[in-house]
């Protein structure tokens, strides 16, 4: 959110206003009198277009900032509640500029992002003027040293009078995607100010969640719980890689891909069975244990839309009677509270011990199917018929 | 033949005497894939025993290098430590590096990437499962039993798809089958594998397993379409994932248009690639192909 990227800007030096947070109108309103009246009031939510959805006001007086924070506080943009406003001093600017940095994929490098034309109008400027958008990759092993940003300033024709500040800017900017470790760091808009004073007025940081885990615990600061989705937080507590999605088949599998393919399948599946899809995107990865299972079935079974589930096992270094024995472990550690129809599909290493387990349980909720097609078709009909 | 991989591979393994590193490293020798030691540079000078063979640790990957021939280094090493492990092994000039870690920064890739530039190994990785010639050599976590030799030729972003697409395809089975990973930067690409597979005499036919998020397929298919004789089948995960959210892998997520599994499945049909809806009907649209040749 525009308040966490601001934080990240102010640690590194980015020159920018950090403005007050209010999760309510009357503390909006107490901001905006610090502030002398005029403020800029601002829905913090992680989606964009938040002015054209009216996230976005200027008040004149601290009242209208109240009523403006009143307006907005409760709002939905793009699916997300706002619960809270970002309130800074009005500083309307004299230009508009955009800069970012970026992980380029395709280049499997760094790109830069830089335009004088235009800020919050960007992606319309890259369409009708894509010359006045300058890319500019950078090397992966030099970053950005004086000289490169000098580059990549005078490449992006910052005003001469701008230049220095500039200079110094995209040199902090850096300093933020590197030092820690963002996929994106957005200015948008980068604000000419007046008296000629360059200013983040807003942006926005992507943050390499494998990099958090490894070097930045301090990360975790800036996920804010009252936002996820409960059964994602559930999940999460648990250790366990799950998406919610908005279907009635509930999903289990192992390994990243092979979960994808099953959603797929399952909604495949649906479209002959009342158009039911798939609930949910869950991995619970190499070691099925029963502990693991029970925890994504617990999951799962509490989202109130499931009325299948569908456990997709392929057994590569796992063996399937190890995730046999976690389903049967996980029935047993739920009791009761299992209580929607399990079709199992066991595949690759050992699927016949797997198989036998599951035979022999014999639990009146549990199907097995042979095949993953067979088996998202029968997951598909269960949910449909519930 | 085969590519990357082959039965007179020597290999090494960085990381070897932590618990996934001697837990596959067991795998791979059982698998009959000549292991010939590992480094650890706080245990050089040792010996473990791994799947019933005596395995020399050493300091450095180019004095494993130096003593035993090695050609091959599989890395298990913890995502903390990994780019300075890859830096290492490149240094030494190990002709292949397989990265299995999974977790990497994504910034650590990017240096390894650049550094890989002008210097002679090829990296596959990270966060894959590695790479397999069946009945030859394993240098990864890929389960050895699923499928035999054979005239097909495997790479896929995905670990498990991988495994699943050897085990629909086992009446056939595969020369080489390559994960090369499906996090945003990666060392081998779908298309450096294409390229290697084309030139393989034995490889007759190539299924190419993609998701979500980048634009590697859509470039692939463009190869695939100027350069690749061989017949082709594809097969696109994700169909499903909603815009924003992170599939599991850290590299597959759909953002606004780009990285949808539709515009991967329709760049690869436009290039004259059969794509299957499901892993079934791509194994199925492959082993008509394998019929009629």
């Amino acid at each position: 959110m525009e308040f966490q990227a601001k934080e990240l800007f102010a640690k590194h030096g980015v020159v920018t206003t950090l403005g007050v947070v209010a999760e309510t109108p009357e503390a909006a309103r107490a901001a905006a009198e610090d502030m002398g009246g005029a403020t800029v009031v601002k829905a913090q939510v992680k989606a964009g277009g938040r002015g054209k959805a009216g996230g976005v006001k200027i008040a004149k007086t601290a009242d209208e900032a109240e009523s403006y924070a009143r307006d907005i506080i409760g709002m939905e943009i793009k699916g997300l509640r706002v619960n809270r406003v970002l309130v800074t001093p009005a500083t309307p600017p004299v230009e508009e500029y955009y800069f970012s940095f970026l992980l380029d994929r395709s280049n499997r490098s760094h790109l830069c992002i830089a335009s004088v034309e235009g800020g919050v109008e960007i992606e319309e400027v890259a369409k009708t003027n894509p010359d006045a958008v300058k890319k500019i990759p950078v090397d992966a092993l030099e970053g950005v040293t004086p000289e490169k940003a000098a580059a990549i300033v005078d490449e992006a024709k910052f005003p001469a009078e701008l230049r220095d500040q500039a200079i110094e800017m995209v040199q902090k900017l850096w300093q933020v995607y590197v030092e820690e470790d963002a996929t994106l760091v957005e200015v948008n808009p980068l604000a000419r100010l007046e008296g000629d004073k360059l200013e983040a007025l807003d942006g926005k940081v992507s943050l390499d969640e494998n990099a958090s885990e490894v070097r930045h615990p301090e990360h975790a600061q800036f996920e804010i719980r009252e936002e996820a989705d409960p059964l994602e937080a559930k999940a999460k507590d648990k250790g366990l890689n799950y998406v919610k999605l908005d279907g009635q088949v509930g999903i289990i599998g192992n390994g990243a891909g092979l979960v994808m393919s099953t959603l797929d399948v399952v909604a495949y599946a649906g479209e002959a069975h009342g158009g039911v899809k798939p609930a949910n995107f869950l991995d619970i990865g190499g070691g099925a244990n029963a502990q693991v299972m029970a925890d994504g079935l617990d999951v799962i079974l509490h989202d109130a839309q499931v009325k299948s589930v569908f456990v997709n096992v392929f057994g590569g270094i796992t063996a399937c009677d190890e995730v046999a024995n976690g389903i049967k472990g996980a029935l047993e550690i739920l009791g009761e509270e299992a209580s929607k129809p399990l079709v199992v599909r066991l595949d690759g290493n050992n699927v016949e011990a797997g198989r036998r387990i599951l035979d022999e349980l014999n639990h009146p909720l549990v199907t097995q199917v042979d095949t993953m097609d067979g088996a998202a078709d029968k997951a598909a009909e269960l949910a449909h018929q519930a | 033949m085969s590519i990357y991989l082959n039965k007179d591979s020597k290999i090494i393994v960085q990381g070897m005497t932590g618990g996934m590193g001697a837990k596959h490293t067991t795998l791979m020798v059982e698998s009959g894939a000549n292991i010939v030691g590992g480094v650890n540079a706080r245990k050089a000078g040792t010996t473990v025993e791994l799947g019933g063979k005596e395995l020399p640790v050493f300091g450095t990957v180019e004095e494993a290098m130096k003593e035993t021939g090695a050609d091959v280094s599989v890395a298990f090493v913890p995502p903390a430590f990994t780019k300075d492990a890859c830096i290492e092994a490149i240094d030494a000039e190990i002709p292949l590096l397989v990265v299995i870690t999974e977790g990497v920064p994504v910034l650590d890739t990017a240096e390894v990437v650049a550094y890989l530039d002008g210097r002679s190994t090829r990296m596959i990785g990270p966060n894959c499962p590695g790479i397999i010639t069946p009945d030859e050599s394993l240098a990864g976590i890929t389960p050895h039993t699923i499928a035999g030799k054979g005239p097909v030729g495997l790479v896929s972003k995905s670990g498990t798809l991988t495994y699943q697409m050897m085990f629909e395809l086992k009446d056939f089975g595969f020369t080489t089958a390559i994960g090369i990973g499906g996090d945003p930067i990666i060392g081998t690409t779908h298309i450096d594998a294409l390229e290697a597979f084309e030139n393989d005499p034995e490889t007759k036919a190539i299924v190419m397993i993609g998701e979500i998020g980048g634009d590697a397929e859509e470039r692939a298919a463009a190869y695939i379409k100027d350069h690749v004789t061989k017949p082709v089948v594809g097969y696109v995960a994700g169909f499903t994932a909603p815009e924003g959210k992170t599939m599991g892998h850290a590299g597959a997520i759909v953002s606004g248009s780009s990285g949808t599994a539709q515009a991967k499945k329709e760049a690869l049909e436009a290039a004259g690639v059969k794509v299957g809806k499901t892993p079934s009907e791509t194994a199925e649209l492959m082993r008509e192909i394998l019929r009629n040749l």
